[in-house]
């Protein structure tokens, strides 16, 4: 790896134009291919169920900007996309991209299940992964790696967000409605720790399925899936969509809807307008003609990090860059309102929760009140004292 | 860094010289009335105070998302910059009505007018550009590519050199007012914002709102040479975003508004030192001096109000309800 001379880059600082020859610090972008989470057949006769795409788009704005800011200095920054089929595939595209390409740090896009392999498989490697897709639990905990850094928010860090804003709203009675998918039973468990964590109550946990059958009807049938049960507010668990969004102003009782329909607790939405908000939201959606989801802004921070550090360290060497990337120094402007960095005891980028309807973001957690005795962002998700991450 | 040929000193000077014969008919005269203007960024209007009670005296109609404003040297008109219509409106001070504008200019948010009232230095939030509009002809007559989201314009205390920063690149962009070539970035901390100068032109001050400091740049040498921290009972770094600066014309002491903290820091400029902090409406942005220095007005973006703060004993004496999201604040004065 090139280390640049800080003298040299001081000097082309104070030259200030662009300095005619650019370091470039290469980044590797690794995906699954006909990964499910994007795949849209989840369309019912050509409609499209949810907006997203691909996050490569995100990090394709990331580059744009990392390239604007690290041609002040000097520096420049590409990205190399490669796709595999499977855990193996992945893990032998990176060791190319590695060998052929001398590319040590590395944007994952893929689920859990991968992105635990791969950590695995990397352990002790010259590498630094950043995961911009996964929001397991597990992942941050029992299955955390020196070498994984997190930028997408974990299942914990929203669920916690959720249960934050309910006990603000003093909304603390809960019907949670569960869908079939491993996933959802997944989203449950994080809520159900959040419920502990703030002091909610699930008054009751009922499986749905999708269907018509009346003689399933006690499944099916949100009349009689939403009555006979107080609740002040359901939490639906349907990571799939579909049962999902049949539920809001559908429920027996006059009640809102959140979770995966109704308000949802998200790392980006668009019509979050505070912070430099919408500045950021309009140059993705100029590059990418759609709106910025939570993943498109996990993959343009984690560019961007990495575009920071290389800035702020003058340097493209891996272990100078991890070790800023890692320490307290990093101070990454996230258009949330507060400097970001990542918990030393897990990886995990500290940051703000959106609480979002379809076009308005309601709450941004933590909220007020929601106090911690070092920093108000660990109130969401894993503390240190909760960690089951051991590095 | 002074990089300036005598031949481009000329070629400016001549360029000067020739924007003076195409100078349009001057306005009436100023009448130093007090009245304050205040900028509301959602509501897309002016609200005007009464220079001695500060009641509502006439809300004036913008284009969208008016934000920066300033007078004009004679104070006869007023520019505003109106980000989401893509144009700069004008007012004339003495009727408080918009009787024109320069159109095509790319989401203006700030923007600073040189001395000889010539020309504008626009930031141009959404395109990364620093544009210069000439103010007689109401064209742009050129424009510097910034770091990302440029917010914050000044001129040095001399008028050679503009100051922008940007927002999402973390930098200062120094620039030769005569020539418009970029002479110089300097990285600052997170999220830089806007400027104040020390009147000996020695020091650029800027608020780095992210940092929860203020970074102090050496005009001479385009360097960091200092911060200035603020440290409130009760309240962390992440609590304390600074953006406002008013520094006073003695250069003794700056004012700093402090977002999300809801209070102004009243600073110290030779010890670099936070002295006092008074409380004021929810989320301060724009900070204003009066010209006899005894009043200080403050936006409050989230609580739609004005601060009237007597800089003497450092009290409120009133808070002034607005439009949505005051911005600026303007004074003729």
């Amino acid at each position: 790896m090139t280390r640049i001379s800080a003298a040299f880059l001081f000097a082309l600082l104070l030259l200030g134009p662009v300095p005619a020859t650019a370091a470039a610090l290469a980044i590797g972008y690794l995906e699954l291919t006909d990964d499910p989470r994007y795949d849209d057949k989840w369309a019912y006769a050509g409609l499209l169920l949810a907006p997203g795409g691909r996050p490569f788009e995100g990090a394709e704005a990331g580059l744009a900007e990392a390239k604007i800011n690290g041609g002040m200095v000097g520096l420049d920054f590409t990205l190399e996309r490669a796709e595999a089929a499977d855990a193996g595939g992945m893990l032998a595209a990176l060791d190319r991209l590695q060998r052929e390409k001398n590319i040590h740090l590395f944007l994952l896009d893929a689920p859990d299940d991968l992105v635990a392999k791969l950590g695995a498989a990397t352990r002790g490697k010259d590498v630094l992964l950043f995961n911009i897709s996964a929001s397991g639990n597990e992942l941050r905990n029992k299955e955390c790696q020196p070498q994984l850094l997190h930028v997408v928010p974990s299942l914990a860090m929203q669920t916690d967000a959720m249960a934050q804003y309910l006990v603000a709203r003093k909304w603390r009675e809960i019907l949670v409605l569960q869908g079939p998918l491993p996933a959802d039973a997944e989203l449950v468990g994080a809520f159900e720790r959040s419920a502990r964590r703030f002091g909610l109550k699930i008054t009751d946990n009922r499986k749905f399925v999708v269907g018509n059958d009346p003689r399933n009807r006690d499944q099916n049938n949100l009349a009689l899936l939403t009555t006979g049960v107080d609740y002040d507010v359901v939490y639906v668990a349907d990571t799939d969509g579909e049962f999902g969004r049949y539920i809001p102003y559908a429920t027996q009782k006059p009640r809102p809807v959140v979770g995966t329909a109704g308000l949802a607790a998200v790392g980006w939405d668009w019509s979050w307008e505070r912070y430099g908000a919408p500045q950021l939201t309009r140059r993705f959606f100029r590059q990418a003609k759609r709106q910025m989801q939570t993943a498109d802004w996990a993959a343009w921070a984690a560019v961007r990090i990495i575009g920071d550090a290389a800035v702020a360290t003058r340097s493209t060497d891996l272990a100078t860059l991890a070790a800023y990337i890692k320490s307290d120094k990093l101070a990454f402007d996230g258009s949330k309102g507060v400097p970001l960095n990542f918990r030393p005891w897990d990886n995990q980028l500290r940051q703000p929760i959106l609480l979002a309807t379809s076009n308005w973001v309601v709450e941004r957690a933590p909220l007020p009140g929601f106090l911690h005795a070092s920093n108000n962002l660990d109130t969401l998700g894993y503390d240190k004292p909760e960690s089951a991450c051991h590095f | 860094m002074q990089r300036t040929t005598t031949a481009t000193i000329l070629l400016g000077l001549a360029a000067a010289a020739a924007c003076l014969t195409g100078l349009a008919p001057a306005p009436a005269a100023a009448k130093g009335t007090g009245v304050l203007f205040v900028s509301n960024e959602k509501s897309n209007t002016l609200t005007v105070l009464d220079p001695k009670t500060y009641a509502v005296t006439a809300t004036i109609k913008t284009a969208k998302r008016p934000r920066g404003m300033q007078f004009n040297a004679d104070k006869t008109l007023l520019y505003i910059a109106c980000g989401d219509s893509d144009r700069i409106d004008i007012v004339d001070v003495a009727s408080q009505k918009v009787v024109d504008k320069i159109a095509d200019v790319p989401d203006p948010e700030a923007f600073v007018i040189s001395p000889d009232d010539k020309r504008m230095f626009v930031s141009n939030e959404d395109a990364a550009e620093l544009s210069v509009l000439d103010i007689a002809s109401k064209k742009r007559i050129g424009g510097i590519k910034t770091g990302l989201e440029p917010e914050g314009v000044a001129f040095s205390a001399d008028g050679k050199k503009v100051y922008v920063t940007a927002e999402a690149s973390n930098t200062v962009h120094v620039i030769d007012a005569a020539t418009l070539k970029l002479e110089a970035n300097i990285i600052v901390g997170t999220r830089p914002r806007r400027f104040a100068m020390t009147p000996d032109g020695k020091e650029i001050w800027v608020s780095t709102e992210l940092a929860a400091a203020i970074s102090i740049i050496d005009a001479a040498s385009n360097k960091a040479i200092g911060t200035v921290t603020f440290e409130f009972k009760g309240l962390r770094k992440e609590d304390i975003s600074p953006v406002g600066l008013a520094m006073t014309r003695d250069g003794k002491t700056v004012f700093v508004t402090l977002g999300r903290a809801n209070h102004l820091a009243v600073v110290d400029v030779a010890s670099r030192k936070a002295e006092d902090y008074i409380l004021v409406g929810k989320r301060p942005w724009g900070v204003a001096l009066s010209r006899d220095e005894k009043r200080l007005f403050v936006t409050n973006g989230a609580s739609d109000d004005v601060t009237v703060i007597d800089t003497e004993s450092r009290k409120v004496i009133k808070s002034v309800p607005v439009g949505r999201y005051p911005y600026g604040i303007a004074i003729d004065d």
